[in-house]
Parts: C-alpha cells; sequence; structure tokens
C-alpha cells in the first residue's frame, strides 16, 4: 500500500535522496525516483553533473551531492515529475519546497495556499515564492511553509 | 506517381519509424493510417515521454509525433491518411478503403505496424453510456477538449489508467478513487506517485462489480478481493461517479497478421497472441514485417527502435543497403532495446520477447 510513511521509506532509501547533513547545507534537489525505469533525462538537465544515471538506462538516479547548487534546472526536466527542490535555510523559521506543476490557473506569488503531502492530504499553509516558467509548458512553484515540515511537504492544492 | 515498393500499415512510432529508415536507403514507402491524424497514440499524449535522448526523451507525446511525421515527409514517404487497410490477400495485395473508394495496393514487402487495442471488461451495467475505455476519454480530453465526465471512477493502476487519471485532473475533472484488481499497482511508482500527491486513492485488490444508473452512469459499485479473487462480502461500496473509465491492458492489434496466416505464440505479459517474428522483426511470411505494440505491447521508445529494425530490414532485402551496413545499423537498435528491456519492468518483457524468436526459429526450421 502506497502512503505517505511507505513513500517517504522507499524514497529516503533511494540513491537521489539527500542526506540529512546536506539538507542543512542549503538548497538542494530531492529526486523521488526509487524504481529501475528506462529514464534518463534528469542527468544530461543539469549543468553541473549533479545527477548520475549511466549505463544501463534501468540504473536509479544518483544524486552526487556535493556537487548540487540548488538550481532547480532538472524540476520541470523530469518527465516523470519527482523531483523537487528544499531549503532549509530560506529563513530562521521557514523552509521553501520547489514543485513541478501542470495545473491551470496558475497560483499568483504572494498567494497563500494549501500545501499536500505525498497522499494529497493537508499539511500547512504556505506562502507562494515564486512561479517560474520551467521547461516546455511545466511550471515551477515555489512556496514558503514552516520548517518541520520540509520532508513532507510535496505538493500544493491545485486552484479552482 | 511510381508504385510503392514497401507498404506501413499505421501511422504510430512504429510506423513511422520503419518509414522513415527504408525511405532514407532510397526505398519507395507508403504509409496507410485509418486516422486523419499520423501519430498514432502519440497526438492523445500531452505528457512528457520517458527514455533516452535518442527516444525523445522528455518530449511530449504530440511533438514526438510531428518530429517523426515531419521526417517521414522531408524523405518523400507518401502518407495516406484515413485510410483503413482491411484486409491482406496472396501475402501482397492490401485491400484498402479511404472512405470512397477500395483500392488495392500490391508492394514487395509490408510492414505491419497497427498496434494495440484495449481490453473490454464486462460487469453489470457495462453498456450504460458513462462506462468509456481510457482511450477514448484520452481523445475526447486531449484532442477534442471534452470532458466526458466530471466525477470518475478509474478501473486499472497500470501506466495508462495512472497517466490518463493524471490528464482528467489536469482537464478538471475530480478522480474519485483508482481500483486494482492485482494487489500492487502495475504502472511505474513516479507515475502513482503523481496522482497519489493530487489526493487520489488507488485501492489495490479492488475492483469495479456494478455501474448503476436509469439513462447513464450515476454511481459505481465496487468491491474488495482477498488472496484468491474472490469478493469479500460486506466490503461492497457505492461511489457516486459519473464516469467509468477502463484501463485493464492492451493487446496486439493483429487481425492482417492472422489473415496472412502469420503463425502466433502467446505470451501473456506482452499483451496475449502475438505473430513470431526474428529479431530482424520479419514474421513467419517472408516479406511481412511487424513492429512495435503489434508485435508485443511495450513502449513509444520500444516501437521506435523495432520500427527502425523493420525499415532496414525491408530495405536490405530489397537490396538497398548491404547485409553488412544492414547488420550494423540493426545492432545498434537492438542493443538500445536490451538496455531498455531491462529491471524489474523490462526482463519479463525480454523473456517474452526471447520465447517469441525462439518459437520463430523452432517453427521456421520444421517448414524447411
Ligand atoms: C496513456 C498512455 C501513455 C503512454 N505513455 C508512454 C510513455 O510515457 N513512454 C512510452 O515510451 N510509451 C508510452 N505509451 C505507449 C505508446 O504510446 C505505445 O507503445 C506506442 O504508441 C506504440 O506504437 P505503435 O506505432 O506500435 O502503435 P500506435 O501508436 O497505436 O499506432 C498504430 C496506428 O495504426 C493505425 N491502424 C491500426 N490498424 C489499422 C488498419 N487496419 N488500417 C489502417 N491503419 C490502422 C492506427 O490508427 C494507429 O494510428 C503510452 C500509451 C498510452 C495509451
Ligand atoms: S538543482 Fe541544479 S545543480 Fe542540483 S541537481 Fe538539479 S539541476 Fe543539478
Ligand atoms: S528524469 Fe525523472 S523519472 Fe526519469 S530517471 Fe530522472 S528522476 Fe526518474
Amino acid at each position: 500500500m502506497l502512503n505517505e510513511q511507505t513513500i517517504l521509506n522507499k524514497v529516503k532509501t533511494s540513491p537521489g535522496y539527500p542526506s540529512k547533513e546536506r539538507f542543512f547545507k542549503g538548497p538542494v534537489a530531492v529526486i523521488e525516483c526509487p524504481e529501475e525505469i528506462p529514464c534518463n533525462p534528469c542527468e544530461e538537465a543539469c549543468p553541473f553533473g549533479a545527477i548520475k544515471v549511466g549505463e544501463p538506462i534501468t540504473n536509479l538516479p544518483m544524486l552526487i551531492e556535493d556537487k548540487c547548487i540548488g538550481c532547480g534546472k532538472c524540476i520541470a526536466n523530469c518527465p516523470g515529475l519527482a523531483i523537487f527542490l528544499v531549503n532549509l535555510n530560506y529563513s530562521k523559521d521557514e523552509a521553501t519546497i520547489s514543485i513541478p506543476y501542470e495545473f491551470i490557473p496558475l497560483p499568483d506569488v504572494g498567494e497563500e495556499v494549501d500545501v499536500l503531502n505525498r497522499e494529497g492530504k493537508f499539511v500547512c499553509k504556505g506562502k507562494v515564492i515564486k512561479v517560474n516558467k520551467g521547461e516546455d509548458h511545466t511550471w515551477v512553484i515555489t512556496v514558503s511553509i514552516p520548517k518541520e515540515f520540509f520532508e513532507v511537504a510535496r505538493n500544493i492544492k491545485p486552484l479552482k | 506517381m511510381k508504385e510503392a515498393e514497401i507498404t506501413v500499415i499505421g501511422a504510430g512510432p512504429a510506423g513511422l519509424s520503419a518509414a522513415i529508415e527504408a525511405a532514407k536507403y532510397g526505398a519507395n514507402v507508403e504509409i496507410i493510417d485509418e486516422n486523419a491524424l499520423p501519430g498514432g497514440q502519440l497526438f492523445k499524449q500531452i505528457h512528457k515521454f520517458f527514455g533516452s535522448k535518442e527516444h525523445y526523451a522528455g518530449t511530449r507525446g504530440y511533438d514526438i509525433g510531428r518530429k517523426l511525421l515531419s521526417e517521414a515527409e522531408n524523405l518523400k514517404v507518401v502518407i495516406k491518411l484515413n485510410t483503413v487497410a482491411f484486409g491482406v490477400f496472396d501475402k501482397n495485395k492490401i485491400g484498402l478503403f479511404d472512405q470512397k473508394d477500395i483500392l488495392i495496393s500490391k508492394p514487395k514487402k509490408i510492414i505491419i505496424a497497427t498496434g494495440a487495442s484495449e481490453n473490454p471488461l464486462a460487469f453489470p451495467g457495462w453498456t450504460l453510456p458513462g462506462v468509456m475505455g481510457a482511450g477514448a476519454v484520452q481523445t475526447m480530453i486531449n484532442i477534442h477538449r471534452v470532458l466526458p465526465g466530471k466525477k470518475v471512477l478509474m478501473v486499472g493502476a497500470g501506466n495508462v489508467g495512472l497517466i490518463v487519471s493524471y490528464q482528467l485532473l489536469q482537464a478538471g475533472a475530480d478522480v474519485v478513487a483508482i481500483v486494482e484488481a492485482m494487489p500492487k499497482i502495475g504502472g511505474y511508482f513516479v507515475h502513482a506517485a503523481k496522482v497519489l500527491r493530487m489526493g487520489v486513492p488507488i485501492l489495490t485488490s479492488h475492483t469495479i462489480i456494478e455501474a448503476k444508473g436509469e439513462k447513464e452512469v450515476e454511481s459505481a459499485t465496487i468491491a474488495a478481493l482477498d488472496q484468491n479473487w474472490n469478493l469479500i462480502k460486506g466490503s461492497e461500496k457505492e461511489l457516486d461517479v459519473d464516469l467509468i473509465c477502463i484501463a485493464v491492458g492492451l493487446k496486439p492489434e493483429a487481425d492482417l497478421c492472422r489473415m496472412l496466416n502469420c503463425e502466433f505464440t502467446y505470451v501473456p505479459f506482452l499483451g496475449g497472441r502475438i505473430p513470431l517474428h526474428n529479431e530482424d522483426m520479419e514474421t513467419t511470411i517472408p516479406g511481412v514485417y511487424v513492429a512495435g505494440d503489434v508485435s508485443g505491447v511495450e513502449e513509444a521508445s520500444v516501437a521506435i527502435e523495432e520500427g527502425r529494425i523493420a525499415g532496414i530490414s525491408a530495405a536490405e532485402s530489397l537490396g538497398y543497403i548491404s547485409e553488412e551496413e544492414s547488420e550494423k545499423e540493426r545492432m545498434k537498435c537492438k542493443n538500445r532495446l536490451k538496455a531498455f528491456r531491462i529491471g524489474p519492468f523490462g526482463s519479463p518483457r525480454q523473456e517474452g520477447k526471447n520465447k517469441v524468436f525462439e518459437e520463430y526459429k523452432r517453427r521456421t526450421k520444421n517448414v524447411k
């Protein structure tokens, strides 16, 4: 059964998930792609060589965390919408999460939104910080949230 | 116009790739498709595809279709749309109907790339309006921009069920639940994660038992299954939905191969009855090739490589390339195919394909 806890356990033990120490150092990509599928656009998307798939193409994507500068370019290049960005050093009490987003209407900067976890359940309120046009119709939305939720917050509730 | 030496039936990723390769080496190629738009499945797929750079990964399905199409057009491939191939006779006469006239095409080689068709699912109420196949739903929302229902039950959690659920959410529908009879999700984790974080529950070991409604679907009854696939009494639940979308698998659309008397084998993991073929994609009828979902239901990336192989093989048999060169070109495709068929999803498909190749060898040996 897939729920917040089982998904978190599964992605946390995959090579795309940053270590605790790396999270505390600042913005970092979180790759939640724990299954051997034939896919690799993330590898080419990172300008800093921080994602490795290699051969065969079914290898799990690995985050080379020292090389990741947290630029966020990989987010909208992943066809599985499986890459997020977490910045634990946004402010004293707040972290930010950046998520791939393919729904309309888009939220506005400054808007308050419902932040959801991996099974779509309400986690907390968040404030939209950035709305960036990503690759080919995929947008990247950055939301600030209370720090404690950095590991569960992975979506926002679409606006009607 | 010169008569086509190769007729490709089906203008999906497999057929277009086959035509491109064969035309590249100088063959005269025509493609037939019953649809008004070329591209097969690709044109209704608004999501970004998986795969590697050689397979346009990260590109949306319809853009892949456009790229393949313009490549084929540049190579002067003749594309006949709104034309159905209704039969093949005497090994090389193809009967075509272009919605006006019946035409006969007599190519030297035939490449069958007709894709797959959806499996139906019968249950009380399944004939009510509002019970639809996932392919039709996808065509309505992504091509015709019509939402066939507001509250949806999806039946099947394979990749098609998961992706179409996500696209229904994008189109503004509420997906009430996805039921899956198997004890686990059949599609990729990332596709499941995408719908789950939108709040759509995926109920494994659950199935639909009835659709109810006066004139159209007004509700769906679902129930849980035990390990032996028996309904668990008392687990029935009625869901308020107006659309029931069926995504319970695909099977090869191989009627033309049957008419040609191609030999078949049974490989459940590839969609059921598969026309036998060798690694160069030739069937048990010399000069007739298959590629893509018709030769075993897999993915667009696989369809593209198999199409390329079939195109090269057909061009070689017409003398447009040497055996040596074609073997070299085919090897590149075969290596990429091998890489795709590893991992928990890929290796059962490789095993299935190996069975098809071995069976082909065994049966063609007996003939000779
Ligand atoms: C919802 C969904 C999501 C998918 N996502 C992915 C993905 O992310 N990545 C991936 O690699 N693959 C994906 N696929 C799979 C992929 O779309 C198919 O594997 C691929 O399209 C198969 O290509 P094909 O050329 O064999 O067949 P098709 O694309 O089905 O094309 C067959 C064509 O043949 C025509 N035809 C059939 N019979 C006749 C006849 N008698 N006369 C004339 N024309 C005929 C049909 O009209 C059709 O145009 C997805 C499929 C679905 C349904
Ligand atoms: S955030 Fe930037 S540096 Fe880090 S993996 Fe993604 S693309 Fe590379
Ligand atoms: S691009 Fe996305 S889905 Fe594909 S391997 Fe990389 S992380 Fe996984």
